[in-house]
């Protein structure tokens, strides 16, 4: 009996474990592929692509900082826009919503979701950038002496693609982290307002025990932002540069990528923007160890190990 | 020890906020719908949903094929994606702490970063180059990846979050692994589980790019698995770059019926869970 | 439970039926987005004519380029010629056949001028490189006298993605600019030295329209449709001429006593009266000896359908026909076309 069962456990470890490799691998074999099919620009440039600014397919040199830049810069910002909305949505709906409310409201939130990218960036061009054009002219000189808001107001550029981006992390990050919350066990809030909690306390309890997971939802929205595509080149306004004004208009590495894969013709073009695809690959995998490390400095507090005990013991042994 | 006061108002000023960021996400929400809708409810009619693609100057054109596509693209993903995804989630929280735990968080995290054309460009290289055949099923083997960081993580950290109590109920009850994750814990995470499935549904069924080098498009009916095949997203984007009013109405109308096709799916898995809950708790 | 599986694998069978009814071999090609709205307006008359599926998705000049090296469709469609380095990678010989002709013309938003705007080459190659910044530039004002130009900034919008309209564009700038060849240099994707990028031809006519000062290019077909003013340009003979109908025809007519015989050539500032200066040539690629002979001769059947009855939905939808002459030397192009 002991050993049926022991062997069931392993089977099942073999199983699942033989799926989850395979999706690791499959992640390894893009990035493998991706290394392979981008050799032309790894050889010409070497390190030099990460720092050089220069993209210019006629004469064959190509660098992608600004690109890089854009990424990180219109990520970065749209998640500082977007986490706190998304999280306040979460706790809303899983704590503080009257019950009626709750469905229509999950609904609603959700629908912003299952609005195709492309519809975002159709949108953008003929409402957003308008209005951001307008919010642009009308801010007061003393505050576009500020580095964040200098440059003509053109409506395409940063500050638009970082409205759609938060627009469309929302969603995902608080989907995934009302699932969370709700699952919190209520015997942990209960704990709190026993001790005297008010209500913001006793969320702050319930946040605290779901914290991978509300992480997990933030990464999600991060991965989110870091590669999209149609929505962000419809409204960023495509130009290489570097700049800290959220009114210039700038370029990521999605975007760029979308844009001119399907006419690169010559193969060191085709090369350079693979690699460009390489980049951003490497620098999700370092914001991940970013993240995974923050975590892992969060739950060294943590004695108590959540989930069951590695070892399977059989019923009849002693636990 | 702050003064109780002070607590209370926070507390109260916490709680506006949440609210306030509902609205918040609400507003655009509403204006993008109301964009989309007032543009596109007018050319929905019968013959869209029944005709194919007719050229500039002919009435009655229609985007039947490329509804049948989207749904079967989405289909076939979903196939691929939600075994794959829930079974490597299991395996990150059942065994969370080793090497391959990790590496499974660590992987699906990064594809999720991936741009979607990269993985149309990956899908393009293992699968439609070697046969030199573009195909609906590369276009579905596509956006299945596209979906698997999201189920993947989602089922993780729900499986994560139910109470040792129940896992460690039905082990004591005689239970295996297996049979403990699959009857009790994977029950007790479901609807969180579903979520995390309609997001990635609604993620891909609005992407473009990695459909562009995997399953084409076609002006044509089809279902064929190794033939291009039509999907809404694409033939909406070839609408919408042309400089013809006529077919940015038919763009309009086909972002239309996208959304309410996610919304569809959304509306079903909400009802899948009600019902499983009620089994469940009996209420 | 049971009912609704077994409704479920009726509806299966009836697509798949369905389906499988419907599955005529289709010819699938792909290539460049400007003659698209032709393009589709063909393939759907000669399907009604033979029974032909053909399936032309516009991914770009460049991807149905790629896309017709790897095999991975019969036919491609370009804007800009290939070159050299490109049709030795091409696993066999493939043909160059122009099906109909566009112009790229500088479309302009500014508020406060009646009229259209003059313009010539080194004008908008200087705006471009951005040498001339402001409306009022003399430069310009020489060319418009008696117009009242502001003294608005010009904000000039480009493409973002590779195109073929870009590269007709460049390939003109290049052509009446030393300075534009040396520093930029003509590619469906430059460096462009300032300005906005749009996506697409819709997205630069969609800029143009919402920045006031802005000075952009798309084919003639988006400005006419989207009805945003568009200036003439100067032509080699010095006449101020607008993008038309018999503008653009009349800029291959005067390439035809020097046509090559694989047609791979540059109409752009072309000699002659009347003579649209920023024109050129689509092109349907098809390779010389492809393995399916059977859709072999059913794209060649098409193209000569296409370069005769074809022609006549051309102006209705913003093409341009071909001249006689050049129809004339591809039916014989064609014959080298391997269809048994």
């Amino acid at each position: 009996m002991k050993r049926a069962f022991a062997r069931q456990d392993l089977g099942f470890r073999l199983v699942t474990g033989a799926v989850a490799l395979s999706l690791v691998l499959l992640v390894v074999t893009i990035g493998w592929e991706l290394a392979r099919q981008s050799q032309l620009s790894i050889a010409k440039f070497g390190l030099s692509f990460w720092i050089n600014d220069i993209w210019d397919p006629v004469s064959g040199e190509f660098g992608a900082r600004p690109f890089i830049w854009g990424t990180l810069y219109s990520s970065v910002v749209a998640l500082m826009l977007a986490t706190p909305v998304a999280l306040g949505i979460a706790i809303f709906l899983s704590e503080l919503c009257p019950a009626w409310l709750r469905q229509p409201l999950t609904f609603l939130t959700e629908l912003l979701a299952a609005i195709p990218s492309i519809v975002y960036g159709l949108w953008g061009i003929f409402v957003l950038v308008p209005a951001v054009r307008t919010l642009e002219a009308s801010m007061p000189a003393a505050l576009r002496q500020l580095p964040f808001f200098s440059g003509p107001p053109v409506g395409v550029g940063m500050l638009s693609a970082v409205l759609i981006l938060a627009v469309m992390v929302i969603p995902f990050t608080s989907s995934v982290a009302r699932e969370v919350l709700k699952a919190v066990p209520m015997s942990q809030r209960e704990a709190a307002y026993a001790l005297g909690a008010t209500q913001w306390e006793a969320i702050r309890a319930a946040l605290y025990y779901a914290r991978t997971g509300i992480i997990g939802a933030i990464m999600l929205g991060f991965g989110r932002a870091l590669g999209e595509t149609m929505a962000v080149t419809m409204v960023i306004g495509n130009n290489p540069q570097i700049s800290l004004s959220l009114f210039a208009p700038q370029y990521t590495m999605a975007a760029v990528l979308a844009n001119e894969f399907t006419e690169a013709a010559d193969e060191l073009y085709l090369d350079a923007l693979i690699e460009v695809g390489l980049v951003l690959f490497v620098i999700t995998l370092i914001v991940n160890v970013a993240s995974r490390l923050l975590i892992w400095r969060m739950n060294r507090t943590v004695t108590v190990r959540k989930i069951a005990p590695v070892v399977a013991t059989p019923v009849g042994d002693a636990a | 020890m702050r003064s109780d006061w002070f607590r209370r108002g926070l507390s109260k000023v916490v709680v506006w906020l949440c609210a306030l960021a509902v609205l918040l996400a609400l507003v655009p929400l509403a204006l993008v719908l109301f964009f989309v809708v007032t543009q596109g409810i007018l050319s929905l009619n019968l013959d869209f949903f029944t005709n194919m693609p007719a050229p500039v100057g002919e009435a009655g054109g229609g985007m039947a094929n490329s509804i049948m596509g989207t749904l079967l693209l989405i289909g076939m993903g979903a196939l691929f994606a939600i075994p794959v995804g829930v079974i490597s989630g299991i395996y990150a929280a059942e065994f969370a702490g080793s090497r391959l735990a990790t590496a499974v968080q660590f992987a699906a995290d990064t594809l999720n970063g991936v741009p979607s054309i990269v993985i149309g460009v990956f899908v393009y290289g293992i699968a439609v180059l070697p046969v030199k055949q573009f195909s609906a099923a590369a276009g579905g083997l596509a956006l299945g990846v596209m979906m698997l960081p999201i189920i993947t993580r989602t089922t993780e950290e729900l499986l994560k979050l139910v109470p040792v109590s129940l896992r460690e109920g039905a082990l004591a009850l005689g239970a295996t692994r297996g049979w403990a994750t699959f009857s009790v814990v994977l029950p007790a995470a479901a609807p969180g589980i579903i979520t995390g499935i309609v997001l990635a549904l609604a993620r891909i069924a609005g992407e473009t790019a990695p459909l562009l080098f995997t399953a084409f498009n076609n002006r044509f009916f089809s279902t064929r698995l190794d033939q291009p095949i039509s999907s809404l997203t694409v033939q909406v984007f070839t609408y919408a770059i042309s400089p013809y009013e006529e077919w940015h109405r038919q763009a309009w109308a086909g972002a239309l019926v996208l959304v309410g096709l996610v919304l569809l799916c959304s509306i079903l898995a909400r009802y899948a869970t009600r019902r499983l809950e009620r089994l469940q708790t009996g209420h | 439970m049971k009912r609704s599986s077994k409704l479920f694998a009726a509806l299966a069978g009836v697509v798949l039926l369905i389906g499988g009814a419907a599955a005529q071999t289709t010819i699938n090609g792909a290539g460049a987005t400007f003659p698209n709205p032709l393009y589709s307006k063909w393939f759907s008359e000669y399907n009604k004519l033979k029974q032909v599926q053909i399936n032309y998705q516009p991914i770009g000049s460049g991807g149905g380029i790629r896309q017709l090296s790897n095999q991975t469709v019969f036919f491609g469609a370009t804007d800009g010629p290939m070159t050299p380095e490109q049709m030795q990678q091409a696993p066999g010989k493939i043909l160059h056949l122009p099906t109909v002709l566009g112009a790229v013309v500088p479309v302009y938003n500014l508020p406060g001028t009646q009229g259209e705007i003059k313009f010539n080459g080194p004008v908008l190659a200087d705006i471009f490189l951005g040498k001339i910044t402001k409306w009022n530039d003399p430069a310009i004002a020489k060319l418009n006298a008696g117009m009242q130009l502001p003294s608005t900034d010009i904000t000039v919008v480009h493409r973002s993605d590779g195109s073929g309209t870009s590269y007709i564009w460049v390939d003109y700038l290049a052509k009446v600019s030393p300075e534009w060849l040396k520093k930029v240099g003509v590619n469906t994707s430059v460096n462009w030295p300032n300005g906005l990028g749009g996506k697409g031809n819709e997205g630069v006519a969609g800029l143009v329209q919402q920045t006031p000062g802005s000075l952009g290019y798309v084919e003639l077909i988006y400005a006419l449709q989207n009805k945003i003013a568009y200036g003439s340009v100067q032509n080699a003979e010095g006449e101020f001429v607008r993008a038309t109908i018999q503008s653009v025809t009349a800029a291959a007519g005067a390439a035809v006593k020097n046509m090559p015989k694989d047609f791979r050539v540059s109409i752009t500032n072309a000699p002659g009266k009347g003579v649209y200066p920023i024109s050129s040539f689509t092109w349907l690629l098809l390779y010389e000896n492809p393995k399916d002979k059977g859709q072999s001769k059913a794209m060649v059947d098409f193209v000569r359908w296409a370069l005769t009855d074809g022609q006549k939905f051309a102006p209705d939808l913003g093409y341009a026909p071909l001249p006689a002459e050049v129809v004339k030397l591809e039916m014989e192009a064609l014959n080298t076309i391997k269809v048994s």
